[in-house]
């Protein structure tokens, strides 16, 4: 019943939706604010019935009715709660029921909190958006029914995949789907100014926050995803440059680009074009990312798809709103009016800086992922485009972008003076060199351009330092009137202060453990030991754990370092009965902000288990670098000027006074 | 700066961002590509000893031999096989009679020295390269059950 009254509540948010392209869009044609308004009520509606049919959902895998295909084919009555909520969405039906369900959320958000924006702009914002959801909404009922009944009813289900029954999965997707559909909201914005056919820096101070949301929601989902393959996959490695990873680095790379444009466009109304662009295609590469993941396209971890119909609905979909996205563009953009000159040397000549390399970096990963799958559909060649494209590529795009990083804070708008901040950052500079050096002769082994990068990290993390310091005027004041500066930043100076400092802490993780990792396969019996850097494992005992829908054979290892005992680490192999797969669960401890990592292999008669040991230095910090990039941006968020976001016009906004030369 | 002299500092810019990332990536494209070779194109055309290359078909029954850590067992498509050594541990869905994917490189005596061992798939499907290369083989019909797959898939209800 529940299932039946789910899919019935999806049939009637589908008419809403529809609803909630017409009659808003047919108001703002006729310019009636009745139609208008409509939008409003209209989309909080369809939030209600979409998360109605969700909860549903997620009702029936609660219960583990068996009866409806889809929890059948994805949960087990054995697996612990947690999991059989989360399975919801392990699957291509429910996890695109969670698509559309944040989508309709980010649309009940503008339609609640958008009470200050302008009625046509608000009407056509949500009729986009409602278009959006109508799309997704079909493909959910047309060819991706999550309620669909199974008769006869099996006994039991066939259970979620065990590499998925794990909490970093309960967390990964909805955060991942709250940056991917946050960035419709963007869309919606760019695709109502075109038709509006006017654009100001009002318009971006409202868009900021949503992208800004969007892209915070983006950086915790991905550093989430990469953790979880990290721990859960048992090759400890965190970036595999697999397509789906690529799905969702992309929109990221967009959304970073179009943060920064917007900062342009709102502070000199400038980029205004370009800004929209950034909006359109952020967003394209959403609808791309979810193209890849769940068409059936790439045979990979997260694609557990293989329903081409569903690829051509889905390409229908990306075809219709990028093509209708670009070409809206094609024809309106002229009539926006370019504003805010500046010099090339100036905050703007950085941001431009910024979003070129920014773009070029996410078309070199758009072309490795899609490269493939182009010339397998013309040749039949297979080819894989593998980390060494990607290390090439991307990163020799990324090395000039993150030098440049530490000049733009500091660069004045208009007209910068280029000798002057690169003095300012002297003190970092001469630091940054002084660490390169200070590595380079402590370590031995590793790759020769290891120390460089480490010197670019702590350029990276002490040049936005030196923003915060020169804001404050330190070393040129005295304290108390330093302080009462620093008291005066805006919370956005802090924020893209604490979110660049973040970049070079994640370079940092990656360097190192790129760079220092120590490695060591073995196979070794009861009571062998592995050294690896100064630390010894010794193999203790084997041992049999049964779990609520497992078996486990988990090896246990103590750890001495220089002789002094350190604890033990446990690393097992796991059997779900009910899909006769295995699993490795690595063993993980942290010492400081390293880790060591022990997964575990086969077990040969004779009792000899393969093993492989790593100590991966400094590697926390890839993952708080991230972490503390959304906290710089949840700071920015925070700004009042951005909160209020009112159509006033672009008074003198209080700023800590430039020092003086 | 005129207005016309900034935006072509600007344009200039932006030319110069695009030549630098185009000529990145059409070096390392050409650089670091590998091709995915069934056993039997491995034997059909010559691939040069230490180009590197993805090996996909079915791991041979019987044919894994352990000792320590290294591996070695052959990978087959029917038609041909190709003898593999890798040093390292295996992924939990390695398994004989089970689709796999070998990254190496082909050795001067014709055996592949894998530096990484896929089996990335679940037990209803295998690696789409491998399921391509049986099926030019012939060795395995659409629809049909895989070889040595462990269980068939569920049956779904009609109209589902």
């Amino acid at each position: 019943m529940i299932a039946e009254i789910g899919q019935y509540a999806l049939a009637l948010a589908f008419a809403l939706s529809l609803a909630q392209v017409i009659l808003p869009a047919w108001g703002a044609r006729r310019n009636d604010p009745v139609l208008m308004s409509s939008a409003g009520p209209i989309a909080l509606a369809l939030f209600g019935f979409i998360a109605f049919a969700f909860g549903a959902l997620v009702q029936l895998y609660v219960t583990s009715d068996f009866t409806v295909v889809n929890v059948a084919e994805n949960s087990h009555s054995q697996m612990p709660l947690i999991y059989k909520i989360t399975s919801t969405w392990g699957n291509h039906e429910g996890s695109m029921l969670l698509w559309v369900f944040v989508l309709a959320f980010f649309g009940a958000l503008v339609a609640e909190f958008g009470s200050n924006l302008p009625d046509r702009l608000k009407a056509l914002v949500l009729a986009v958006q409602g278009a959006v959801a109508a799309a997704f909404l079909s493909f959910i009922l047309f060819t991706s029914n999550p309620f669909a009944r199974l008769v006869p009813a099996p006994a039991e289900g066939r259970d979620l995949n065990p590499i998925l029954q794990d909490l970093g999965l309960a967390i990964h997707p909805p955060l991942l789907y709250l940056g991917y559909v946050g960035l419709s909201i963007s869309f919606a914005f760019a695709i109502a100014a075109l038709i509006e056919g006017r654009i100001d820096a009002a318009w971006a101070r409202w868009v900021r926050p949503w992208t800004l949301a969007a892209w915070i929601f983006l950086t915790l989902g991905i550093a989430m995803g990469s953790y979880w393959a990290y721990y859960e996959l048992g090759w400890g490695g965190w970036w595999f440059w697999d397509p789906v990873e690529n799905a969702s680095l992309m929109p990221w790379l967009a959304a970073t680009a179009l943060l920064h444009s917007a900062v342009v466009m709102e502070k000199r109304d400038a980029l205004k074009v370009w800004t929209i662009l950034l909006a359109i295609l952020a967003f394209s590469l959403s609808l791309v990312g979810t193209f890849l993941v769940r068409s059936g396209v790439l045979t990979s971890v997260h694609a557990f798809a293989t329903d081409p119909a569903r690829g051509v609905f889905i390409l229908a979909i990306l075809t219709f709103f990028i093509a209708g996205g670009l070409t809206l563009f094609a024809f309106r953009a002229s009539e926006l009016k370019q504003g805010g000159l500046f010099a090339p040397i100036s905050r703007e000549g950085a941001l431009v800086l910024n979003n070129l390399f920014l773009t070029a970096a996410t078309a070199a990963v758009l072309v490795g992922t899609l490269y493939p799958l182009a010339l397998e559909a013309l040749t039949g060649d297979k080819i894989t485009v593998g980390p060494p494209y990607f290390n090439l590529a991307f990163g020799g795009l990324m090395v000039p972008l993150v030098f440049a990083m530490p000049f733009g804070p500091l660069l004045a708008w208009k007209r910068g003076d280029l000798m002057g901040v690169a003095q300012r950052l002297m003190l970092a500079a001469a630091l940054a060199v002084v660490a390169a050096v200070v590595i380079a002769a402590a370590t031995t082994g590793g790759p020769v351009l290891a120390p460089l990068a480490v010197g670019l990290a702590v350029f990276i993390m002490l040049g936005a330092l030196t923003d915060i310091a020169e804001r404050a005027g330190l070393g040129r004041v005295t304290a108390r009137v330093a302080l009462a500066r620093l008291a005066g930043v805006p919370r956005s100076g802090y924020g893209t202060a604490i979110a660049h400092f973040g970049v070079g802490v994640c370079l940092l993780g990656i360097v190192c453990e790129t760079g220092w990792s120590l490695e060591k396969i073995a196979s070794v019996k009861l009571g062998d030991t592995v050294t690896i850097g100064a630390r010894s494992l010794t193999l203790d005992r084997l041992e049999n754990r049964t779990g609520a829908n497992f078996r486990a054979r988990t090896a246990v290892f103590s750890i001495r370092e220089d002789g002094a005992p350190q604890g033990t680490i446990e690393a097992s192999r796991r059997m779900f009965a009910a899909r006769q797969m295995a699993t490795t669960e690595a063993g993980i401890r942290t010492f400081g902000l390293s880790q060591l990592y022990v997964s575990m292999g086969e077990e040969s008669p004779d009792g000899h288990i393969s093993m492989r040991a790593t100590y991966k230095p400094f590697v926390t910090l890839i993952w708080l670098g991230a972490v503390v990039m959304a906290l710089g941006g949840a700071l920015s968020l925070a700004d009042r000027r951005l909160r209020v976001g009112a159509p006033r016009p672009a008074t003198k906004r209080p700023r800590a006074p430039v020092p003086a030369e | 700066m005129t207005r016309k002299g900034r935006r072509l500092v600007l344009i200039g810019a932006g030319l110069g961002v695009l030549a630098l990332a185009a000529g990145l990536i059409l070096s390392a494209l050409t650089d670091t590509i590998v091709f995915f070779r069934s056993p039997t194109e491995v034997a059909q055309q010559q691939v040069a000893p230490g180009a590197r290359l993805r090996l996909g078909g079915l791991v041979e029954t019987g044919s894994v031999v352990k000792s320590g850590t290294l591996t070695t067992f052959k990978v087959t498509d029917g038609n041909a096989t190709v003898k593999v050594a890798y040093s390292g541990i295996l992924p939990d869905l390695f398994r004989e009679g089970q689709g796999v994917v070998a990254e190496g490189a082909l050795q001067a005596d014709g055996s592949f020295k894998a530096d990484s061992v896929l089996a990335k798939h679940d037990e209803k499907y295998m690696p789409r390269e491998v399921a391509d290369a049986l099926k030019a083989q012939g060795r395995w019909q659409e629809g049909g059950p895989a070889p040595g797959a462990a269980s068939p898939p569920a049956q779904r209800a009609p109209g589902s």
